[in-house]
């Protein structure tokens, strides 16, 4: 269902969040939907499943919590529409569906209820996804997905779905922007910009892009602040979603490579691109965070996994990403008010010419391109996609000084 | 003409005897910069960033910082540049002596051969020929090779790439050594965005402008503009690069001095009497 066009005579509303505040106990709810998991506290000690979060098991009152995935199976009790609330977010969307589940792990919960769900009692599937605040929130769905179930009302208000939506892709010369120009086609995308520097230098199937009926070909070089500012005035105020494809991407720790050109190069593109970028861009974006169902949502960054922990042998990159991450946290910062939520992807080597001499597995292009979409549709800011990615987050997470001595060693 | 010789130069130009004629392209960060093989060094492109304008940075001013390679836009070519010119005396831009910087220039046309074929090479011959309708080519000028190149505004057709590489006109080795060593030429310009043709590496030697030239202590000015504009002689160039320690080449504005009609007054000159009366409009508005 498309959401109505917007009346252009009446005033833009102006973004307003979820209750946002969270203990910090109650951040690691959030810190699970962030990465795209439904995680719950258990007891060490008698094995209750708990929520809401709380610094001791509510059975046994030991400390000895553990975080651990829920499948989110349950039965939906009963259900409420709500049409009043004090809160200013929910109040300008009324009405709202809440429902009580019990999960089978145990604990009983108020969760959004996805208008596709029967009424109760009926099974559902409470996920924990991040909502505009960028905190987790639940929401149950139905416990099988229904047709065209993306496009409920209250979950498009946590999701970021690039149906209908105007998307930016900064970089669409590369074989991940062909890929990604095509899977947010697919996705059901209104328009797409397809980005392009250096326009003398040709590569396979950009051409054909431009006829695709959604694309528009928009010269976009990250590295001309004016350039940058240009586009922004052009189309800024009615991108939804900005993805920043632009990569700059060498191959030479600090010892193979004489000099710092290629480490500026890096830099110009990976860092002071995506501040350019954010510079010019951002203040639209912030303007549009409440703009109807088709507002402007979402800002991606592709990273890298090499911004967690170094891997030398493509250390002036990783440094580059690293700074781009830095930098992605503040946009997140500002940007969170607004309800833009940014998005960071940290996928393992892509499968180009940068990484020829990496051994497999090395992610596809349009595998990535399909993660991207996934993370868009879902409520998730921080993705990790392929299986290189994957292992390094998880030895990141378990012990960050093992992984920078196992990069060290080559391993 | 007892008059001083400056003198006499003055009276030309604001009588307009004397024309001055831009040979530079704006440098701009849509101005394609050259393509190299992405594992090696590049030029910079120019890039320019806003320090302030008229606002909390500065309040009352607007300037500017800019980035670009010592090889971006219309640019100067010193002998350091390439390998062969690396132990000349006097061979950047820093120890040039000033005395070049001021030259005669012969414009040779070439405009109908590189729009039938972008490939085009200039030849011994060809320069031969074009002393027998002009005059010999004197010693110490600059070898301007017109093109029209400058013309092509999209940058991809000034770029011309394909997959074998860049297609652009230039010397082949022959005209290169004929113009150094039978001529004397101060250096080689071109419209393009080198001296050398774009598929010169595929000469012998590779890139013979830029081998032999600067191996022979000679300059390049590349990526001209306006040379429609000059005669085929009589012409005298200004090219003044930078003065950069140990350059090996820097952006610089080029202007020609031509022959102009007699007492034409120069378009933009400043004179007394129209500073006078730009005063006059000033009080009346």
């Amino acid at each position: 269902m498309r959401p109505p066009r917007k009346n252009p005579i009446l005033r833009t509303r102006v973004p307003t969040l979820p209750p946002s505040v969270r203990s910090r106990v109650a951040l690691g709810l959030t810190a699970a939907a962030a990465r795209g998991s439904f995680e719950l506290q258990v007891c060490r000690d008698c094995g209750t499943v708990q929520y809401p979060p709380r610094e001791s098991c509510r059975v046994c009152l030991s400390l000895r919590l553990d975080w651990h995935v829920q499948d989110g199976a349950g039965e939906l009790l009963s259900e409420t529409m709500l049409r009043h609330s004090n809160e200013l977010f929910y109040r300008e969307r009324m009405p709202w569906r809440l429902g009580m589940v019990r999960l089978d792990c145990g604990p009983v919960l108020v969760a959004h209820l996805h208008g596709d769900c029967a009424p109760a009692p009926s099974r559902v599937r409470v996920r924990s996804a991040l909502d505009r605040a960028g905190q987790a929130a639940l929401m149950a769905m139905p416990e099988k997905d229904t047709p065209n179930m993306a496009d409920d009302r209250q979950l498009r208000e946590m999701t970021c779905d690039p149906k209908f939506r105007k998307v930016l892709i900064t970089d669409a010369k590369t074989p991940l922007g062909h890929a990604l120009v095509e899977a947010i086609v697919a996705a059901g995308a209104d328009l797409v910009w397809a980005g392009y520097a250096e326009p003398w230098k040709k590569t396979a199937g950009f051409d054909q892009l431009a006829s695709i009926p959604q694309v528009a070909l928009l010269p976009l070089d990250l590295t001309n602040s004016r350039a940058v500012k240009d586009a922004a005035g052009e189309i800024g105020g009615r991108v939804d979603i900005l993805i920043n494809t632009a990569d700059h991407h060498r191959n030479y720790g600090i010892a193979a490579r004489n000099g710092v050109e290629v480490a500026r190069a890096e830099m110009d593109v990976n860092y002071f691109g995506l501040l350019r970028l954010a510079q010019e861009f951002a203040p639209a974006l912030r303007g549009r965070g409440a703009d109807g169902q088709s507002s402007a949502v979402a800002w991606v960054n592709l990273l890298s996994i090499f911004a967690l922990s170094n891997f030398p042998p493509h250390g002036t990159y990783s440094a580059s990403k690293a700074a781009a991450l830095s930098l992605a946290q503040c946009l997140r910062a500002e940007l969170g008010p607004a309800g833009v939520r940014v998005i960071n992807v940290f996928p393992g080597p892509i499968d180009d010419e940068w990484n020829q001499l990496l051994p497999p597995p090395k992610i596809a292009p349009a595998r990535l391109a399909s993660d991207i979409v996934h993370a868009l549709r879902g409520g998730v800011e921080d993705v990790y996609p392929g299986d290189i990615a994957e292992d390094w987050l998880a030895r990141w997470r378990d012990n960050p000084k093992a992984l920078e001595r196992e990069l060290a060693a080559g391993t | 003409m007892s008059e001083p010789v400056l003198a006499q130069l003055v009276a030309a130009l604001i009588g307009g005897r004397i024309r001055i004629v831009d040979l530079t392209q704006t440098l701009s960060p849509d101005f394609p910069q050259i393509v190299l093989p992405p594992e090696m060094g590049q030029a910079w492109p120019f890039r320019v960033e806003e320090a302030s304008r008229y606002d909390e940075r500065g309040p009352g001013w607007y300037w500017n910082n800019f980035s670009c390679g010592e090889h971006t836009g219309t640019h100067f070519d010193a002998p350091i540049h390439w390998i062969s010119g690396r132990h000349l005396p006097d061979n950047s831009t820093d120890t040039i002596p000033v005395a070049h910087f001021v030259a005669p220039a012969c414009v040779i046309d070439c405009s109908r051969q590189a729009a039938a074929d972008a490939d085009f090479l200039l030849t011994a011959d060809f320069l031969r020929q074009w002393e027998k309708t002009n005059s010999r080519i004197p010693s110490g000028s600059w070898l301007l090779m017109r093109t029209d190149w400058s013309k092509r505004t999209d940058p991809v057709a000034y770029q011309n790439l394909d997959s074998t590489g860049q297609h652009t006109p230039g010397p082949d080795t022959d005209a290169v050594r004929f113009l150094i060593e039978e001529r004397g030429v101060l250096g080689f310009g071109s419209e393009a965005i080198g001296t050398d043709a774009g598929q010169a590496f595929h000469l012998k030697p590779p890139y013979p402008c830029h081998y032999l030239m600067h191996g022979s202590g000679r300059y390049g000015l590349q990526c001209l503009t306006n040379l429609d504009l000059l005669p085929a002689t009589g012409a005298v160039v200004i090219a003044a690069p930078l003065k950069i320690k140990e350059g090996s080449g820097s952006p610089l504005r080029v202007i020609a001095l031509v022959p102009g009609p007699a007492d034409t007054p120069q378009p933009g000159r400043r004179t007394a009497a129209k500073d006078k009366k730009s005063r006059v409009e000033k009080k009346r508005r």
